[in-house]
């Protein structure tokens, strides 16, 4: 093993958790309430599923691609890979929203209407909690995903371990290919453990 | 009759010449009717007569398309809806208790929705569940899920009586209970009416239910309202769906009869 191979390894991996954090978190607080308002507005549904159904079948490298030339969105780094990411990332966490919410027993939420509570209080007392295992599983999936597709930022000099993997495949170097894949998926491992055990959680309340 | 009724106190709901309409149906045909405080009219009818569209009409969940409803002397459209709402306790048949809430969370909804302090509310709760025959002590902390149909009928009553609203609607409550349990709840909805002396409007499409429960059973019949009358007078009402329903109870008692002899 190269010296400082170890400490680079550690870089690239933290690169990696940041890009995939930082993606998954604006899916998710774009998403969710993207999520509900499909569940108010049939119209939007449509449009807004039928896009991040699109999204997912654009092939990743190609959207990275596309994302370049893009004017202030677009360009090396990144921010662009984060943007393309995010894309990914949505259709899980929108589809799971609105199917959880969608989800929600009949009786019960025309009981909590007949009792006088608003909208509102439908939404943050009966509807999220209801659908908070959908919806986290959707997180889930999404999670995992994104580490995987994120190896392909670096094709686009956003960092993360797809360096190791794209190098490895330039040189030819076993070593490095492993450096990049064995990290990543260590962590799509340990995610889908800490959200196991969050599900676990709150199916036990 | 366990019932005094109040002499000439305003009726707590009206019905005036209410019409309601959806995609081209008429579901309610020029209805009108009263319900005086303390009573409860029972509305009878088959399946698809109008007579949970007309409880919805009630406490604002639809509103007519002709005509007046009035809760308290006011038309449901000047209510304000949630405050309707909650002036209204509503029994369905699924009752609809929260999957995600204990029993005690579940009861004590709209007193904590209206601002009520929790210490006041706990005591609510605990008041209420013995009212409809569930131990505070073993029932408060427990899920729906862990409580028979007939038990969870029960908390849905506790929950409808929470914010001691004056006026109770039940959409068939007790449809899907079996016939023990079923007896079992209808005494409980009679004692709970000498108690508390509460108006209800009760929708059933069971003859034998509407004149054990009634004060008075109005009849509905494709949306129209074919008889109105205290029990002792529908058991000899003579209009055709009124016979009709009269029919199944003579039915049910010539059945018994056989059985005697055999």
């Amino acid at each position: 093993m190269r010296p400082g191979l170890g400490s680079e390894i550690l870089a690239l991996t933290w690169e990696h958790f940041v890009l995939v954090a930082t993606a998954v978190g604006i899916a998710v607080a774009v998403g969710v309430p993207l999520g509900i308002l499909m569940t108010r507005r049939a119209r939007l549904r449509v449009w807004l599923l039928g896009f991040a159904n699109v999204m997912q079948t654009i092939p990743s490298l190609a959207l990275f691609g596309f994302l370049i030339p893009v004017p202030w969105i677009g360009g090396i780094g990144p921010r662009t890979a984060i943007l393309a990411l995010v894309f990914y990332a949505l259709l899980p966490v929108l589809r799971n929203t609105l199917a959880g919410i969608l989800s929600v027993d009949a009786a019960v939420r025309e009981s909590a209407v007949a009792m006088g509570m608003t909208e509102r209080q439908i939404l943050r007392e009966v509807e999220l909690p209801l659908a908070a295992r959908t919806i986290l599983a959707g997180i889930r999936v999404a999670t995992v995903t994104t580490i995987g597709t994120a190896t392909i930022a670096a094709a686009i000099g956003g960092g993360g371990l797809g360096v190791f993997i794209f190098r490895g495949i330039a040189s030819v170097d076993t070593t490095q290919l492993l450096a990049g894949a064995i990290p990543a998926a260590l962590m799509a491992l340990l995610s889908d453990g800490a959200f196991s055990w969050i599900e676990r959680k709150f199916s036990a309340a | 009759m366990e019932i005094i009724r109040p002499i000439a106190s305003n009726p707590i709901v009206a019905l005036r010449d209410v019409s309601y309409e959806i995609g081209g149906r008429l579901i309610l045909d020029r209805l009108s009717l009263e319900v005086a405080a303390g009573e409860t009219l029972v509305l009878l009818g088959r399946s698809g007569s109008g007579k949970t569209t007309l409880l919805k009409l009630v406490n604002g969940l639809l509103f007519p398309t002709r005509g007046v409803v009035e809760v308290e002397g006011m038309p449901t459209t000047r209510w304000d809806p949630i405050r309707l709402k909650r002036r209204i306790g509503y029994v369905i048949q699924e009752v609809g208790l929260f999957p995600h809430f204990t029993i005690a969370q579940n009861v004590g909804l709209v007193p904590r929705l209206d601002g009520m302090e929790p210490a006041a509310i706990a005591a609510r709760v605990q008041h209420l569940l013995g009212e409809v025959g569930l131990d505070p002590q073993e029932f408060s902390s427990r899920y729906p899920r862990e409580l028979s149909g007939g038990q969870r009928q029960r908390a849905g009553v506790a929950r409808a009586l929470a914010a001691d609203p004056p006026l109770l609607l039940f959409d068939e409550p007790f449809g899907a209970a079996d016939p023990i349990t079923r007896l079992e709840l209808q005494d409980q909805f009679l004692a709970l009416r000498r108690t508390l002396g509460k108006s209800a409007m009760f929708v059933t499409h069971d003859v034998r239910e509407a004149l054990r429960l009634g004060t008075r059973i109005a009849l509905l019949n494709h949306g129209r309202l074919e008889t109105i009358a205290e029990p002792r007078e529908f058991v000899r009402a003579s209009s055709p769906e009124a016979s009709a329903f009269l029919a199944c109870l003579q039915e049910q008692e010539q059945e018994k009869e056989k059985e005697k002899h055999a």
